[in-house]
């Protein structure tokens, strides 16, 4: 298989990479770019794990090709903090103790901060309903959701 | 396997009619890669169909609109003139997975994937939507009913590619809702499933129906005796109870893990009916 030649933008920062035809952007990110911040989960848009914002659209990483990237906008958990400032959500998140083994955690971040960016006030149940893409099997939910009302008012607030 | 992006239709319709292998068009890829990934499906060639210009828009026409088969289902729901029109359609294709599901996925992916249980479907036939065909031999509209033709299986021939969704302009106290059955309260494939499409004449009496089952046969039925029970009535109860009636009669369920055949005939009457509440209630009906 012939590789395919990609030019995309990843948190701000130009990137060029071969890939597979048939290789996804969670593959390319976690093992082409050393961007392993994305996991694998299901592999199958189910769990939520791999989730990345795609030109302002939340989607799974392992239900995109690689090669689709090209000339498009990616953005992964990578680029939420600036340096050692962490992103509202990141730190209500260890504030609340909203994760435990933590393999769900960047899927999380990100669709929380998609779900903020269109709804910077969302109600409880919006969140549930906002997160419904992202599994987690430690934390019953409610840790993730408290810190996502908290992330919330504090970045109103800002 | 190669991977292509072609900038015209005509340019994808003829590297898919001069493919010597298996060939898959990707728009949202939300059932193409999990396809790939199972290996139920290992294409020579992909066709990327989000580069063509227009694909990735909704236009509002002078017939009505028409949905690009690139635009993702999530842009149905950001579009307030097609929500207006046609609240049933967006609704369908609201409750396609997750949001991560949403950002990808595409109703004519949910049509060309030709699953009985697909969301958006029994919505767009009781919409009397229209499939824009192109292929080798030109252009074509068919109604969308005529797309699937068994569980993964089209009618659509080698090189074929649905452009676009066609839906009409909206008559004056015109509705249409969608309802499905699924025992978890989101993100999950419909049990049953039933859309109802109406036009009201000034009195409130129903002048135009169509009523749509899913999931309780090879293809979404289009179920024209139930359109007839509710055209000439208003939404009284006889005419509602006939209307569950016919689609419970019309049902030609499987009986599997997700529910039996006497659970699949009772419910498509019960959502048919809800279904149709809705609808009235969206055309002005009281």
């Amino acid at each position: 298989m012939a590789g395919v030649a990609v030019s995309t933008t990843i948190n701000g920062d130009n990137f060029e990479y071969l890939c597979q035809p048939d290789e996804t952007l969670l593959d390319v990110l976690r093992d082409r770019l050393g961007l392993t911040g994305a996991k694998e989960g299901c592999g199958t848009g189910d769990c939520g794990a791999c989730s990345i914002i795609l030109d302002d659209r939340l989607v799974c990483s392992c239900l995109v090709l690689g090669a689709e990237a090209e000339g498009r906008r990616v953005e992964t958990v990578e680029g939420m903090a600036h340096g050692d400032r962490l992103h509202p959500l990141q730190q209500k998140f260890l504030e609340h103790a909203a994760l435990q083994c933590g393999i769900c955690t960047p899927g999380f971040l990100i669709a929380a901060k998609d779900l903020l960016a269109k709804n910077p006030d969302p109600t409880e149940e919006e969140i549930r309903f906002g997160l419904a893409g992202n599994l987690c099997r430690c934390t019953g939910y409610d840790k993730i959701v408290r810190a996502v009302q908290d992330a919330a008012s504090v970045m109103k607030g800002a | 396997m190669r991977y292509i992006r072609p900038l015209s239709i005509e340019d994808a319709v003829g590297q898919l009619t001069g493919s010597s292998g298996t060939a898959a068009i990707l728009a949202g890829g939300s059932d193409l890669l999990v396809r790939m990934k199972g290996g139920f499906i290992e294409p020579e060639l992909i066709v990327d169909i989000k580069a063509i210009d227009g694909l990735s828009e909704i236009r509002e026409t002078a017939e009505g609109f028409s949905i690009g088969a690139a635009v993702p289902c999530a842009a149905l729901g950001e579009n307030a003139a097609l929500k207006t029109a046609w609240p049933g359609v967006v609704e369908a294709a609201k409750l396609i997975g997750s949001k991560q599901v949403q950002g990808r996925c595409t109703i004519v992916g949910n049509l060309c994937n030709a699953s009985p249980a697909a969301d958006s479907v029994p919505a767009l036939v009781a919409a009397h939507a229209r499939a824009l065909v192109i292929g080798p031999g030109g252009k074509r509209t068919i109604p969308v009913e005529t797309v699937p033709t068994g569980p993964g299986k089209t009618s659509l021939a080698k090189g074929e590619i649905i452009e676009a969704i066609l839906l009409d302009r909206r008559a004056p106290r015109s509705g249409d809702a969608y309802l499905r059955f699924i025992p978890r309260t989101e993100m999950d494939i419909a049990v049953v499933s039933a859309g109802v499409n109406l036009t009201l004449d000034e009195q409130g009496v129903v002048k135009a129906a169509r009523v749509a089952l899913g999931a309780v046969a090879a293809t979404v039925l289009l179920v024209e005796e139930a359109a007839e029970a509710l055209i000439g009535r208003k939404m009284d109860e006889a005419a509602l109870e006939r209307l569950a009636k016919v689609c419970a009669g019309a049902c030609r369920p499987i009986d599997d893990k997700r529910g039996t055949v006497e659970f699949r005939r009772k419910v498509a009457g019960v959502l048919a009916r809800r279904a149709a509440m809705t609808a009235y209630a969206r055309a002005g009906g009281k």
